[in-house]
């Protein structure tokens, strides 16, 4: 079993019409066992940015405490928010510095750019990003995820039509993956407001 | 300078009076700042006193800026000195660019004057000039270049004035607070345009740093600034701007004034920092007159 599948994760964002959403499975597990089902892999930066994380649980909170601490500074010392873009290049360029011995999580990140355009984007452990115009997707039910997110994504989508097609794609996804599951965590973010709603799903 | 070492040889040579048997014995642990080397001429004479200081063993290895008793780094004011003696430039910021100039006084008619650049690129937003020692500026500049271009590695845009401005501070503060070195004996005026606008930023030998709207430093830095403080207004346009930049230059200047004996950059909306050509330089100059 390959270390990316120790704990077990879904994660995946998608582009709607000047907004994004990002949602993610909440079973922690160890293997075969499950420990916790209400874990969070998706944390906010800043108020139109997040960033969702899958792969080993303990990388997946220090990463997570590392970016923040990253950008806090950024904030103090340029007296502004990262942009998506800039938050992006960031992430890659910590994963870089592990090149050998990397950080085993594959970030996706979520963001609301200037004039309200969304972006996201993927990357894996060592920090090679992936754009993309429509969804991304991580974890261990990733095949599942761009199965159900390229039969079920249409652009342009407003925020619930998004939110109804993201959370259909990952339930179905975790659905066919026995180590991600027990429910899903979604953010919807437009630029005005972030909705934040709890999946209830196959709980095992 | 000189009251300095007078300060500090009745300070020593009173513990030796004090506590002569003392100093004999053991080795004297102390703070002193001066070079051993100026002691030379009186260990012989005065006392023994050896020097033992508290980083390394190198008898250079102080810091050169240590406080005076009356709270002033005497350094500084010595690299200031510098500074003030050093070519005039001075820098405008207007409604839609900021331009910075300078005199071009070479030593020689001998000196080939197009390879002699003192206005430079710190990215192609930022621009930069001088007043004081021109091989400080180059280390200056080429520090500078290299964090702005780590900051672009690192988030793929280009870096803040603001940013680079403190971060090019930072490395002058370095250098008086540290080992072995010197302070940096030239002051910059800072020029760019980023998303915040037109920004003029000069950073002193200290390390500290201002936003100005209009600033001169070197030789005539008085009466430049008379000048401009009454030619400025908030809404001159990037053109007006280097007219009265020439003519501010134009005060103080010994000799005639000519696109070969000033150097003028500018940038504007477009945000790309550029040196003027010669023939542009006569071009405004021909427009002042």
């Amino acid at each position: 079993m390959s270390i990316f599948e120790y704990n077990g994760s879904a994660v995946v964002a998608m582009v709607g019409k000047n907004c994004f959403a990002i949602a993610s499975d909440r079973r922690l597990g160890v293997q075969l066992q499950t420990i916790a089902t209400d874990f969070q892999r998706i944390s906010k930066i800043h108020d139109h940015l997040f960033i969702g994380l899958s792969g080993v649980a303990t990388d997946v909170q220090t990463l997570y405490q590392r970016l923040v601490f990253r950008h806090k500074l950024y904030q103090l010392r340029e007296e502004r928010d990262m942009k998506p873009e800039t938050f992006a290049c960031l992430v890659s360029a910590i994963l870089y510095e592990k090149r050998f011995g990397p950080y085993l999580c594959q970030p996706v990140i979520a963001g609301l750019g200037e004039d309200d355009k969304p972006f996201i984007c993927t990357m894996d452990s060592i920090g090679a990003k992936e754009l993309a115009k429509d969804f991304v997707v991580s974890g261990t039910a990733s095949e599942s995820l761009y199965g159900a997110c390229e039969a079920m994504y249409k652009p342009d989508l407003e925020a619930d039509e998004l939110f109804e097609t993201i959370s259909q794609a990952l339930l179905s996804s975790v659905d066919r993956d026995c180590l991600s599951g027990w429910g899903g965590h979604v953010y919807v973010v437009t630029p005005n407001e972030i909705k934040e709603r709890i999946l209830k799903g196959r709980m095992d | 300078m000189e009251s300095d070492h007078v300060m500090m040889m009745r300070t020593t040579a009173s513990f030796r009076t004090s506590a002569n048997s003392f100093y004999k014995k053991s080795k004297a642990t102390s703070f002193v700042s001066l070079p051993s080397s100026l002691l030379d001429p009186y260990i012989g004479g005065f006392f023994e006193v050896s020097l033992k200081v508290q980083m390394g063993d190198s008898q250079y290895s102080f810091s050169l800026t240590t406080f005076s008793p009356s709270g002033k780094l005497v350094q500084i004011e010595h690299a200031l000195t510098a500074v003030g003696s050093g070519q005039t430039s001075l820098g405008i910021k207007a409604s839609n660019g900021v331009v910075i100039a300078t005199e071009k006084k070479l030593p020689s008619i001998l000196v080939d004057e197009a390879s002699v650049q003192k206005i430079q690129n710190l990215t192609p937003n930022i621009g930069v000039v001088y007043s004081g020692m021109g091989p400080d500026f180059r280390v200056l500049v080429r520090k500078s270049r290299k964090q702005a271009e780590q900051y672009l590695r690192l988030y793929k845009e280009p870096i803040p004035v603001t940013q680079l401005v403190r971060e090019t501070a930072t490395v002058m503060q370095e250098f008086t607070q540290s080992g072995g070195v010197r302070p940096f004996g030239v002051s910059l005026l800072v020029a760019g345009y980023d998303d915040k606008g037109p920004q003029l930023y000069q950073v002193d030998p200290s390390g500290s740093y201002f936003s100005w709207k209009a600033s001169a430093m070197g030789k005539n830095v008085s009466n430049a600034k008379t000048f401009l403080e009454k030619r400025y207004t908030e809404d001159m346009e990037l053109d007006d701007a280097i007219h009265t930049a020439i003519l501010t230059l134009k005060e103080g200047f010994e000799g005639e004034i000519s696109s070969k004996n000033i150097e003028i950059g500018k940038i504007g909306a477009d945000k790309v920092f550029r040196v003027l050509t010669p023939a542009e330089i006569d071009d405004y100059l021909a427009e002042v007159e």
